[in-house]
């Protein structure tokens, strides 16, 4: 089974790749300067923010070239070791433990994409934020939580992947919370925070318990320690884990990426973190923050392989939650009437079908769909911003502020269009080759439940956007598209902000267009819009599985080939001395013994997994349920805001089973009321009053009675012994005795020596019976 | 034990320097304020270079050993000799001492607390950091209880004198709770050395023969010096003295106390009760992890019900220090070396916070949560220091605080050979649960006094009458915080700067337990 070593081939690598950590560094630096000298800067610190960014797409852009140089200097069946580059970051029980970067084409893909929107959306914001009242801190943040992503995805460590994590989750609390004025901005902002981080205590947990479990195996077979990301890849295929602790540990760190990605049910804070302006909404919430949860599950997978028993039978955890996403947050963004929502709903249904790939074995597809997704939400989002900023005086109201604004805005529209329909997942937009790639592989790996749940996600997936495109782009102008002015939309910071109505409050140019009506953006705004609607419609050839197995080259530049790796020096993270032995390969597609058996000799660091044959007849199927969704949508929406057709007008007030329904999707199934109401009250309130309670009255309770007791014992002796028996004939009691009831207050100093002496004599009695006893 | 004897004048000069320095105040007349500050702030920074230059003499690649190690007879009745030396634990708390004492003199050239009198407030201070500097290098029972004590009386007079409405009830309470808590730490001090034959009181020589002890002996001393040091940390239950004391010092008090006083209390553990005591400490492990676990929950819980913002942050001590001895009761090097990090990370940016809620009271006269608000748009540098600070405390990746908390909540999922495992994994999830709470208590603190709008009360900035009331952060708040504000980001991204020295140490303090 084992192929002599002559096929192997030595891997070419390059200067980008050697140094792929200067990709989040330069950002990071970047932060600072803004920080320090940003408002003295002719353009308040945009300018570094964009260079920085600018900078490391270059960077990142070089990187991949050699990245594929390197795929292809290898032999065909042969593991494309990571670029490891590391240094020693801290110590502790006498071990070592580093920093450093492991740069594969997972890391590769994620690192153009982050760096691309990145870059992007910082230009937008230079006409978006224009005049803000905290430009400079709002570019500041953007540009570390870019840096925060990226060292994310650099990352060799559990460690440094938790700094980028946690960066990112700070950086989202000051971009939404950007105009914390108002209320209703501070706590989502707090909201956001506060429940990502409740999903970070399984990211602890789980990085604890990996490093604990697989330490010893690393530091044997591959000389890393067990933060090693690789190290703990290698271990978690080795056969060497205990399946309980490594069930455990997935379990605890995909509670993690529930949080950060928003998954049901820690789903909740996603559409209230839509109160941060736009580009934010666009960065975080589409493209980068939402999808580090999906990238962890990605980047450990051999973890939850092993742990969840992914391709074994039946469900496991991570394709029930993504399955359940999918369904309730697509149903969720339905009754929304605020753009945003439905786009941030949209999202987290989105993030349900990575979920569910990664859950269902198709790792390439779920991570082939990050990247064609990043494109087409980030440019909706940006779209839903553009009309915005120029035609609807920054409300995000569909039913009130929009419609018609197709003609108004050609550019803003056919982008929309373009991506609605990469979105949807019509061919030959991207959707169709990532998102179909994921049913089609679901369903081919056993999982025909999910399959078909995929599929009604499609269909309502289309039906929702064709809903809020038609709200917003056809039909006939309303409200502040119509020209109308509606003063208090200018009133940014009225308390009066309900939640279903969000509004990107500047300080600008408050008046700047109430004279002229709703118009096209500036090019600033367009150009993003414009590059990323060309990405949204071309993306999806770079995996393009219906033309051949040529055009597959995200598969072959990203997916970690499943083959036994000889680690020939335990010690040496180097990656010139990793051997591969393949294993005979046979018409193309060979079975490597990674992840189903343990492997004999060498170690692997990615379990063999299948891929779907394409075939149309199952892609006409989605397409036409896709057509279905989006006729059947259309004909509603006119019959019920053009014509307003007296049978669908109010019918969810008249029927009560509708009524029920819409009042649940409404309230967001209650899961807010469970957890603001309910948990959240609970523990600030009663909870910690009963806490504070005990505190004051029990504890500090016994402490007055003890304080009392011994006042009262000194004062008696004091009487008694010392002025009867040792002085009799005097009695002029009377001042030690005042106050013997006011527990421990006002007192002279004079009293303490008292204490202090009759504490000594204590001890010093103590101390002799301890003496006697034990002698 | 090897040990280094070199400049062996070096820590006495260290320790005792501020001493000179209130010698000098006692000839100032009380009038002449501005000779006082002089006198004061060139007092600490002497003797920081004097810290500065052991740092540069000591040996970093011994830092396990002894150093600058220096022996003389004091009372020979009592077997007790003036023994001191420096090794990685101790020198970042020794160091760290010296520094805060600067900030906090640099921080009351302007802000000198009602009812004023410099003189006595600075004389205070210099002999309160003469005895925190000598606990920490103290090698000798009775001498490390001489400076234990000392502490106590300085503290307490900042507080009954300079502090808020409540402070005889609050200094009182502090000064009794110590001292009842001192008294049976020495008991167990005096059964210690006569159990081990009454030879002497070094710390070296006892842990020689410390580990000898039958069992249940062990345990009642441990005992002993458990109530001591707990109630210095403070460990549930023995904490109610803290948010009194806190509340009611003066700003100065505060930054002290929370930076190097409740360090006294984890150091006396390190340092003397697990070497000296290793079978008692095996069996106390599992209830010092409980009560720092509770302590963690329970502080965090404090918190949330707090009103007042600088009782808030007296209570994150408590949660903040159940990190710690959990990190210590895990008896691994892994997590004693954590808990340390955690003792310096946690006097930096708790300090940072006392600071910051004092020149929030100085500029609101009140730190009633309900109506503060919008400071960050009045303020906005001072804002973005608390912001910063709340970061750091709650334990984000990148700032110091994180490697106090992240170790030690680790180390507890593998605790020392003999302890039970399924417990400390308890503690372990309990630990992890406590680090979201702490995210709430401190950005809901954060949200409600520094985002938002003023509240009309304070809108008009000061009425008129007060035209200053809301400058932002001033220069001498400048001087005092920046070096911290560094601190808590250095050591957040470089943290083997501080790791490579304790960590050696650490594994010296635990070679009992290997053999």
């Amino acid at each position: 089974m084992i192929r002599s070593a002559e096929a192997l081939q030595t891997l070419s690598s390059g200067w980008f790749l050697e140094h792929a950590w200067l990709i989040p560094i330069v950002p990071a630096i970047g932060f600072f300067i803004i920080i320090l000298f940003g408002k003295k800067l002719p353009m308040k610190g945009s300018e570094i923010g964009l260079l920085s960014m600018l900078s490391s797409l270059v960077l990142a852009g070089e990187t991949a070239m050699q990245w594929i140089d390197r795929v292809n200097s290898g032999a065909e069946a042969q593991f494309i070791a990571p670029v490891v580059r590391t240094w020693n970051w801290w110590q502790i029980g006498g071990m070592k433990f580093t920093i450093g970067q492991s740069i594969d084409g997972l890391a590769v893909i994620v690192l153009v994409v982050v760096a691309f929107i990145s870059t992007l959306v910082q230009l937008y914001s230079t006409e978006y934020l224009k005049g803000d009242r905290r430009y400079t801190h709002f570019f500041a943040a953007l540009t570390l939580f870019s840096a925060g992503m990226l060292a994310m995805v650099v990352a060799e460590d559990t460690i440094l992947f938790l700094l980028g994590w946690e960066i990112m989750g700070l950086c989202s609390f000051m971009l939404i919370g950007h105009w914390w004025e108002d209320g209703a901005n501070s706590r989502a902002a707090l909201k956001a925070f506060f429940t990502v981080r409740t999903g970070d205590m399984g990211l602890l947990v789980g990085v604890a318990m990996l490093y604990f479990a697989s330490n010893e195996w690393t530091t044997e077979h591959l000389g890393v320690s067990g933060f090693s990301i690789r190290g703990i890849s290698a271990w978690a295929l080795s056969g060497e884990p205990n399946s309980t602790v490594i069930l455990v540990a997935s379990v605890a760190l995909f509670i993690a990426a529930i949080g950060k990605s928003g998954q049901f049910p820690l789903h909740t804070w996603l559409p209230d973190a839509m109160a941060g302006p736009t580009p934010v909404s666009s960065l975080l919430h589409s493209s980068t923050m939402v999808v580090a949860g999906v990238f962890l599950v990605a980047r450990l997978y051999p973890v939850f392989f092993t742990g969840f028993d992914i391709l074994g039978t039946g469900g496991n955890f991570i394709t029930i939650i993504g399955g359940i996403t999918i369904v309730i947050a697509a149903a969720l963004a339905f009754v929304q009437n605020d753009i945003k929502k439905v786009l941030a709903y949209s999202t987290v249904s989105q993030l349900g079908y990575m979920m569910l790939g990664l859950g269902a074995g198709a790792w390439l597809p779920a991570v082939f769909h990050i990247f064609t997704h990043a494109f087409f939400k980030a440019c909706l989002f940006l779209g839903a911003g553009s009309i915005s900023h120029s035609a609807s005086h920054h409300s995000f109201d569909m039913k009130k502020d929009m419609g018609g604004l197709r003609k108004v805005m050609p550019i803003t529209f056919t982008t929309w269009v373009i991506s609605t329909l990469a979105l949807c997942g019509v061919f030959p937009f991207s959707g169709f080759f990532s998102k179909d790639e994921i049913i089609d592989n679901v369903g081919h790996n056993g999982y025909q439940l999910f399959m078909i749940i995929g599929l009604i996600g499609a269909f309502m997936t289309a039906a929702y956007m064709t809903r809020a495109t038609y709200l917003t782009f056809f039909g006939e102008a309303r409200g502040a598209s119509a020209g109308e002015h509606h003063d208090e939309h200018h009133d940014a910071h009225a308390p009066a902000h309900d939640s279903h109505d969000s509004h990107d409050a500047h300080d600008a140019h408050a008046t700047e267009h109430t004279d002229h009506g709703p118009h096209e953006s500036g090019w600033r705004i367009t150009l993003p819009l414009v590059l990323l609607a060309v990405l949204a419609l071309s993306s999806g050839l770079l995996n393009a599985t219906p033309f051949g197995e040529k055009w597959e080259r995200i598969k072959t530049w990203v997916e970690p080939r499943a083959e036994v790796v000889m680690e020939t020096a335990p010690g040496g993270p180097g990656h010139s001395n990793v051997l591969s032995i393949p294993t005979a390969a046979e018409e193309g597609h060979h079975d490597s013994p990674c992840g189903s058996e343990t492997p004999e000799e060498g170690v692997c660091y990615a379990p063999q997994l299948q891929h779907a044959p394409f075939k149309w007849s199952k892609a006409m199927l989605s397409l036409g349920i896709v057509f279905l969704g989006i006729a059947l949508s259309w004909l509603f929406s006119t019959l019920l805001y053009t014509r307003k057709d007296k049978r669908l007008v109010g019918l969810t007030e008249r029927n009560g089973v509708l009524r029920a329904g819409c009042n649940l999707l409404i309230n967001k199934y209650y899961l807010d009321a469970l957890y603001e109401n309910v948990i959240v009250k609970a523990i600030a309130g009663p909870i910690a009053a009963a806490a504070y309670w005990f505190n004051q009255n029990v504890l500090d309770g016994i402490l007055h009675a003890v304080a009392r007791a011994s006042r009262a014992f000194s004062g008696w002796v004091y009487r008694n012994i010392d002025q009867r028996v040792v002085d009799g004939t005097v009695n002029n009691s009377g001042k030690a005795t005042k106050g013997a009831g006011g527990v421990l207050a006002p007192v002279q100093s004079g009293k303490v020596s008292q204490y202090g002496a009759l504490l000594f004599s204590a001890a010093a009695v103590a101390a002799l019976v301890l003496v006697i006893i034990n002698s | 034990m090897e040990m280094l004897r070199d400049h062996n004048w070096m820590l006495s000069v260290g320790t005792f320097l501020p001493l000179l320095g209130v010698l000098l105040l006692l000839v100032v007349p009380k009038a002449n304020e501005q000779l006082i500050k002089k006198v004061a702030l060139f007092t600490s920074i002497a003797t920081v270079a004097v810290g500065v230059w052991t740092l540069f003499r000591f040996d970093f690649g011994n830092a396990g050993t002894m150093q600058f190690v220096d022996e003389k007879t004091w009372i020979p009745l009592i077997k007790s000799s003036y023994y001191i030396g420096l090794d990685g634990i101790s020198l970042p708390l020794y160091f760290l001492s010296m520094v805060i004492t600067l900030l906090v003199v640099i921080y009351s050239l302007d802000h000198i607390p009602s009812p004023g009198n410099p003189k006595a407030f600075f004389s205070l201070m210099l002999v309160l950091q003469t005895g925190m500097a000598g606990t920490f290098i103290a090698q000798d029972l009775i001498l490390f209880f001489v400076f234990f004590e000392l502490v106590l009386l300085p503290m307490y007079f900042m507080i009954g004198v300079w502090g808020g409405e409540n402070r005889q009830y609050a200094s009182l309470k502090f000064f009794l709770y110590t001292m009842f808590g001192s008294a049976l730490m020495l008991v167990a001090f005096l059964a210690l050395f006569f159990k081990t034959g009454a030879e002497s009181f070094a710390i070296p020589y006892l842990v020689e023969h410390g580990g000898a002890l039958a069992k249940n002996v062990q345990i009642w001393i441990f005992a002993g010096m458990f109530i001591g040091f707990a109630v210095k940390v403070p460990m549930f239950p023995f904490h109610t003295w803290l948010p009194d004391a806190h509340t009611q010092a003066p700003t100065q008090g505060s930054v002290i106390l929370a930076a190097i006083l409740l360090k006294l209390g984890t150091y006396g553990f390190v340092r003397i009760a697990i070497p000296v005591l290793p079978e008692a400490a095996k069996a106390w492990a599992p209830y010092i992890g409980g009560l720092a676990v509770i302590g963690i929950i329970y502080g965090a819980l404090g918190c949330l019900a707090q009103t007042d913002m600088k009782r808030l942050i007296a209570f994150s001590s408590v949660a903040h220090m159940g990190f710690v001895m959990l990190g210590i009761s895990t008896l691994t090097s892994f997590g004693m070396t954590a808990a340390m990090f955690g003792m310096v990370a946690h006097g930096l940016i708790t300090g940072m916070l006392f600071f910051v809620a004092g020149s929030v009271k100085e500029r609101y006269h009140t730190l009633e949560i309900a109506r503060l608000g919008g400071i960050l748009k009045q303020m906005p540098h001072l804002g973005w220091i608390l912001g910063f600070s709340c970061m750091a405390s709650l334990g984000l990746p990148g700032l110091a605080g994180f490697w106090g908390e992240f170790p030690a909540i680790l180390s507890a999922y593998s605790p020392a050979a003999g302890l039970n495992e399924t417990v400390f994994r308890v503690y372990m999830v309990i630990a992890a649960l406590g680090t979201v709470l702490a995210a709430a208590y401190l950005l809901w603190l954060f949200q409600r006094v520094a985002f938002g709008e003023p509240k009309p009360e304070f809108a008009g900035g000061g009425h008129g009458h007060d035209d200053h009331a809301f400058h932002d952060v001033n220069k001498f708040e400048w001087f005092a915080w920046t070096p911290l504000l560094i601190a808590i980001l250095v050591f957040g991204v470089v943290p083997n700067l501080m790791f490579k020295v304790l960590d050696p140490a650490v594994q010296v303090v635990l070679s009992g337990f290997k053999g």
